[in-house]
């Protein structure tokens, strides 16, 4: 259905259809995808960082894991991961620590090979769907690893991605996806990292009662619950 | 457990501004001016008071809760953390803190959240987000659930482990303990004072808490 590359500081979004494959794939070691998620048609409704790691128990993402939205509904659900470890919690970059970190990058001077930040092309894409800075958000960052020590401190791993590395979301209800792929604002790197993401969407299959994500725990089985029943009005 | 960073404040309450109680389940929202100092005193122990900030020049602008930990490169806030909001702009600096640190991730208690994390039929149960929702409603039109973002959660212990486990545990905080913020500009803030019964951070029992404003 789709099979599209996101360059370096490149941006995506679209809606799509509940029942879909989503493929990630990082094309170079050291990717970095944030991503943004909103029930398509109630854009009100969109994924929740908080209630989807209290439930899960969990300050990192993988698979069995879901992105829960802010009705106690199941946006997606990470159904393949070869990495174990995507963060939810490091957030999108600005385009003041883009030009702080990075040094500073104009269109003028550079053209397309300007630094882009996960900001604006967050704040492009939100408007594009009729939202807009207000509606900012907590990011997934797919393909990151961020742990925090006992003290809450935040170490970003650094190699943690290597080239290959793929993840799978599956939606289980109509979502507008917006993507930016720019880097994660704790990899401490001093050259903008620039890795190429393949997207590929395609048809799952129907749910099973087996479902690595509806089994997960019994929270991820009441927010199913909560989404089939919504979709049965419907 | 992990450090605790406690630091207590030199300012009377005989010299407040602003003096008043927010029982457990109730709202509160209010715009500080710039410079002004809020304290909020958790009267019983335990309790969360479930805050958001926003730019009160421009409601769209709210408190970011992944920025400002990204900036402090820690999960959690305590005396000297700067609070952002989305924009980039510096809301709030925490300026004392008796209970030495503060949750940013665990969010506020829905009635869909609590369907999920609790049982279907915890859905009827008093919640923080009805809370936001009916100060929100409040303002006349400036705010909806769109700017519900993400929020503080002053008081309360949600441990985070280095192997990415999270959960919820006994407070951290004593009867008395407080945080105080200093706002850099114009800020409105939001608070539930938390009706949450279903969680052991309270021992299942929410309790007033007391909020003093400084003009500096
Ligand atoms: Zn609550």
């Amino acid at each position: 259905m789709l099979n599209t590359v996101i360059g370096a500081g490149g941006k995506w979004s679209g809606r799509i259809g509940r029942g879909k494959l989503l493929r990630f794939t990082a094309l170079e070691a050291g990717a970095n995808v944030s991503l943004m998620l909103f029930h398509a048609h109630d854009l009100t409704e969109r994924y929740n960082m908080p209630d989807t790691l209290k439930a899960q128990y969990t300050a990192h993402l993988t698979t069995g894991h879901t992105l829960m939205s802010d009705n106690g509904r199941v946006l997606a659900g990470i159904v393949h991961d070869e990495l174990g470890w995507h963060d939810p919690i490091g957030g999108y970059t600005t385009r003041s620590l883009t030009d702080d970190r990075y040094g500073r990058t104009t269109y003028q001077d550079l053209r397309n090979d300007w630094l882009r930040s996960g900001q604006e092309n967050f704040a492009v894409e939100l408007t594009r769907h009729g939202l807009g800075m207000r509606d900012m958000m907590p990011v997934v960052n797919l393909f990151s690893k961020v742990y925090c020590d006992e003290n809450g401190a935040m170490h970003y791993v650094q190699d943690h991605c290597p080239a290959g590395s793929s993840v799978t979301l599956r939606s289980e209800m109509d979502v507008i996806l917006a993507l930016s792929n720019t880097p994660n604002p704790l990899d401490r790197r001093q050259s903008y990292p620039a890795v190429p993401v393949r997207l590929e969407v395609t048809q799952a299959e129907p749910v099973r009662g087996d479902d690595v994500c509806v089994n997960h725990r019994d929270e991820n089985r009441r927010a199913y619950e909560n989404t089939w029943a919504y979709y049965s009005l419907i | 457990m992990g450090a605790y960073h406690r630091v207590e404040s030199t300012r009377k309450p005989e010299q407040a501004v602003y003096d008043d109680i927010i029982l457990a389940g109730d709202g509160w929202m209010r715009d500080l001016e710039s410079g002004q100092v809020l304290r909020i005193v958790d009267l019983e122990g335990n309790q969360a008071a479930d805050t958001l900030f926003y730019d009160a020049d421009r409601p769209e602008d709210h408190y970011a809760a992944a920025a400002t930990i990204a900036r402090q490169g820690n999960i959690y806030l305590t005396t000297g953390s700067v609070l952002v909001a989305e924009s980039g702009k510096e809301l709030l600096t925490i300026v004392a803190d008796t209970c030495g640190r503060h949750d940013t991730l665990g969010g506020s208690c829905s009635a869909q959240s609590n369907t999920v994390r609790y049982a279907h039929e915890k859905e009827h149960m008093h919640n923080c987000r009805d809370t936001f929702m009916l100060q929100l409603a409040k303002r006349g039109g400036d705010y909806g659930k769109r700017d519900l973002a993400p929020n503080i959660n002053f008081f309360m212990n949600v441990p985070v482990t280095s192997q990415g486990g999270l959960k919820f545990d006994d407070g951290v905080s004593s009867p008395g303990a407080y945080v105080e913020l200093q706002s850099h500009g114009r800020t409105t803030v939001l608070i539930s004072n938390c009706p949450q019964l279903n969680n052991p951070c309270n021992a299942y029992n929410p309790t007033p808490i007391r909020i003093l404003i400084w003009n500096e």
